[in-house]
């Protein structure tokens, strides 16, 4: 397939993979984090691992926008959801999230919910002008790729002067959650050693590639903004690599065919328009996090279904066996946990890893057993 | 036909829709039997008038299933409800390797449903069951009122013989054997998918809704020791080697270049993060054979106009976790598992 | 991630909107976010029915040669 297909080919995997092996000095070790599932479910389902030398660690981050919805935010879609007259649009990712007592938006539409899964944000309007006698919510959920499509829908229903919809916004950001790992005290501490980060292709494509350089510059961390395909990993793993030995720490794009440093500036400004800062934000598995997360402006309180409705206040989360948390912190592997695959799989997720295909434990179900046993019959 | 009725007013095929008195067992219901589903499924057997079929019994084994259709939108590229309900029974009978003989339909109408949409799928149903020579031979009509229905609902039963000598079933699937698919599969889900009005995209994909008791008479003439026969309808091919790889207690290892998919559905995936393998096919089976007969049964599916595009996909294992694992193009592995919950389109 | 996909716009709609094609799928996407500046056959990252960003077919083609460069570099 055009731009997609040329990226994929096994025999420059293979030759670059063995660049790889040449340049990475057998005297030290690497770890890379890759913040983004998307990045999580290229690794698993090209096998680059299995490509890569032993002393170069992959390091599966935080970033499912989908994964990491808190579950009192869940909680509160479902009664949301459960209110007369209401009919809520969401994306399909997010119907299975688990919420406090196993409960999911998939379960609340079983029990008589009005839930529709929408592909596009757009959808919800039209749903909304089509069913005047109903209260059409948008459940947006999201990094800054999905939220300029949310900024468009909620200008457009004010144009429209839609009374029916409103926008239940979950957006986050990724740099603070980026700055959340590297500040936490594992990272701090030296107990999570990271040499360098894979940056998201399509977040920087709205954001730039200027969104992710405090990390270089804050934290010497050498960043590559990659694409999602293998060749584009293994091209961002080499360029880490090369930083690494040379001692650099800087901002490279290996996307440049869809990013540039400036970013869509139209998106942003549409975005700064409609959103402001929320001081704190909670992440599923990262906790609160400052400045992480957004919501709309007031001039746009017609159009805020955190104004419009009253939600329920978040349950305190129950203790867990699920290492989610230090899975997303790049500190324990999906393997650790005494659930994976016996209480939680990807049918009864109960941890934000399992829930999309591109959380760590989802990824590590699917392909990562498979290796295993591959290697063992082998 | 119509002469065993009391006179009474034609029906408007044009502009009437269906009423409760279409399900009340009066005169109207009976015009409506005679003067369409009589007419469209004409056969001897059916036209005895009879509360049930009657027919002299095949000597032997003989198979009987039942499926029901639902489906949104009633008419998709490809086919309709109708052609379906007689491709799907028919296929469900011929998976045992069965030769299918007669056919049940019975519906469920809601009230308010257009007299031409249900003309419609009639004649469609009428036309697939003539064209696959297995004849209609006893129905039923409900009406629902108009909100507890969706248009349409049929569900349809098929009866068959199975030849002498064969012995097809899911459980069957030895380590050795080899996995066959008759061509490219999800064409069916994602034809459907594409008409729906929230996700619409333009395609030129159609359904492959299709009858396979030709192609499976003529695999079983080639190679009559086939161990399993299924059509991965629902759950796709995924979900339908799974069930075979429980049943049968073995693994099944599927080489992912080898499987046919045509770009368009490989493109409709990528665009709403759908899987191919999970979406559903309605003219497709999967066949397991013994290693040493799978070019004979690969021959002789490519001689049928509905398996040119066959291919080897795969082979059975010994599994004691009866897992499906497949080699994908790029040299990874990953586990093709069991559809969790159920396909949406994903933004991540 | 974020499913994104690169596709061709073959149509430009009134109201910012365009037909974008990829691989025989013709889907109609927002381009709003482009603010004006795209056309017929320009290649555009579609993500949840927007288009984010063009896509640069000529940078494509400069990664792919680089990468055929470190390929063929490690083969000699
Ligand atoms: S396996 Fe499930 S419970 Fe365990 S860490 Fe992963 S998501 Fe959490």
């Amino acid at each position: 397939m055009i731009l997609v297909d040329e990226f994929r080919d096994r025999d420059v995997a293979l030759r670059i993979a063995r660049v790889i092996g040449a340049e990475a000095r057998p005297e030290r070790s690497y770890a890379f984090m890759e913040f983004c599932g998307g990045h999580t479910h290229a690794i698993f389902r090209y096998a680059i691992e299995d490509l890569l030398p032993a002393n170069i660690r992959m390091v599966h981050g935080p970033g499912c926008p989908v994964c990491v919805l808190p579950i009192g935010r869940i909680d509160a879609a479902i009664a949301l959801a459960g209110q007369p007259g209401v009919t809520l649009c969401t994306y399909g990712d997010v119907l299975r999230v688990p919420g406090s007592h196993r409960r999911s938006l998939l379960k609340a539409k079983a029990e008589g919910a009005d839930i529709r899964v929408v592909y596009s944000p757009m959808d919800a309007v039209k749903l909304a002008q089509a069913s005047p006698d109903r209260q059409v919510v948008f459940l947006a959920v999201g990094f800054e790729t999905t939220t300029p499509p949310t900024a468009v829908v909620v200008l457009e229903a004010e144009r429209l002067g839609l009374a029916n919809f409103s926008v239940f916004c979950n957006h986050v950001l990724t740099p603070p959650a980026i700055a959340a790992i590297l500040d936490s005290p594992e990272a701090q501490g030296g107990a999570l050693r990271l040499d360098g980060i894979i940056g998201p292709a399509h977040v920087s494509a709205v954001t730039g590639s200027r969104a992710f350089a405090r990390f270089p510059r804050d934290y010497g961390q050498p960043v590559v903004i990659t694409g999602f395909e293998p060749l584009d990993v293994l091209q961002a793993i080499l360029m880490l690599v090369r930083q690494a030995n040379a001692g650099r720490g800087e901002i490279e794009n290996q996307f440049t065919r869809g990013v540039t440093e400036d970013g869509n500036r139209h998106a942003q400004g549409l975005m700064a328009r409609v959103f402001e800062s929320r001081e704190t934000f909670a992440w599923r598995g990262l906790g609160q996090l400052p400045a992480s997360g957004i919501r709309l402006r007031p001039e746009f309180a017609a159009w805020d279904a955190e104004r419009r409705f009253s939600l329920p206040e978040p349950e305190a989360e129950p203790p867990t066996a699920c290492r989610c948390g230090a899975i997303l912190r790049g500190l324990a592997r999906p393997a650790d946990c005494r659930l994976f695959g016996t209480g939680c799989t990807p049918d009864n997720p109960i941890g934000a890893c399992m829930v999309s295909s591109e959380g760590a434990c989802a990824a590590e179900w699917a392909y990562g057993r498979a290796r295993h046993r591959g290697k063992e019959t082998a | 036909m119509s002469n065993r009725l009391p006179p009474g007013p034609a029906i408007d095929w044009d502009h009437g829709r269906i009423d409760l008195s279409h399900g009340s067992g009066g005169r109207a219901m009976a015009q409506l039997i005679d003067e369409l589903f009589v007419a469209a499924f004409d056969n001897p057997i059916l036209g005895q008038m009879n509360d049930q079929a009657q027919f002299d019994a095949a000597p032997g084994r003989m198979v009987m299933t039942t499926d029901s259709y639902v489906i949104s939108p009633m008419v998709f590229p490809g086919g309709d409800i109708g052609s379906l309900a007689v491709h799907g029974t028919i296929n469900d009978v011929a998976m045992a390797g069965a030769v299918p003989m007669y056919l049940s339909s019975a519906f469920i109408l809601e009230e308010g449903l257009p007299l031409a949409d249900l003309r419609r799928v009639v004649a469609s149903m009428a036309a697939a069951s003539r064209e696959a020579g297995v004849p209609i031979v006893t129905g039923d009509t409900k009406v629902v009122e108009k909100g507890k229905g969706d248009g349409i609902f049929i569900n349809t039963t098929g009866i068959g013989r199975v030849p002498p000598g064969i012995a097809i079933g899911g459980d069957r699937a030895r380590p050795g054997d080899a996995i066959l698919v008759n061509g490219t599969i999800g064409d069916h889900g994602m034809a459907v998918l594409s008409q729906r009005e929230s996700l619409g995209f333009e395609t030129t994909l159609k359904s492959d809704s299709a009858a396979l008791h030709g192609l499976v008479a003529r695999m079983i003439a080639a190679v009559p020791g086939i161990a399993c026969l299924r059509d991965p309808t629902r759950g796709g091919l995924a979900t339908t080697l799974n069930e075979l790889a429980t049943q049968s207690g073995v693994g099944m290892v599927l080489d992912e270049a080898a499987i046919p998919i045509r770009a368009e559905v490989r493109a409709a995936c990528e665009l709403l993060g759908l899987d191919a393998l999970y979406s559903a096919n309605e003219g497709k089976l999967i066949a397991i054979c013994p290693g040493e007969c799978a070019a004979d049964l690969l021959a002789a599916m490519r001689s049928h106009p509905l398996g040119a595009q066959s291919a080897i996909v795969g082979r059975v294992v010994a599994d004691a976790d009866r897992l499906v694992v497949m080699e994908t193009a790029f040299g990874g592995r990953r586990i093709v598992d069991w559809l969790a919950g159920i396909q949406l389109p994903r933004i991540c | 991630m974020c499913l994104g996909l690169p596709m061709i716009v073959v149509e430009l709609r009134p109201g910012d909107v365009a037909l974008a094609e990829y691989e025989g799928v013709r889907k109609e996407v927002s381009v709003a976010l482009l603010a004006g500046d795209v056309a017929v056959g320009d290649f555009v990252l579609v993500h949840v029915g927007f288009a984010l960003s063009k896509i640069d077919p000529e940078r494509a083609r400069e990664t792919l040669a680089l990468l055929a460069e470190i390929a063929g570099l490690e083969a000699r």
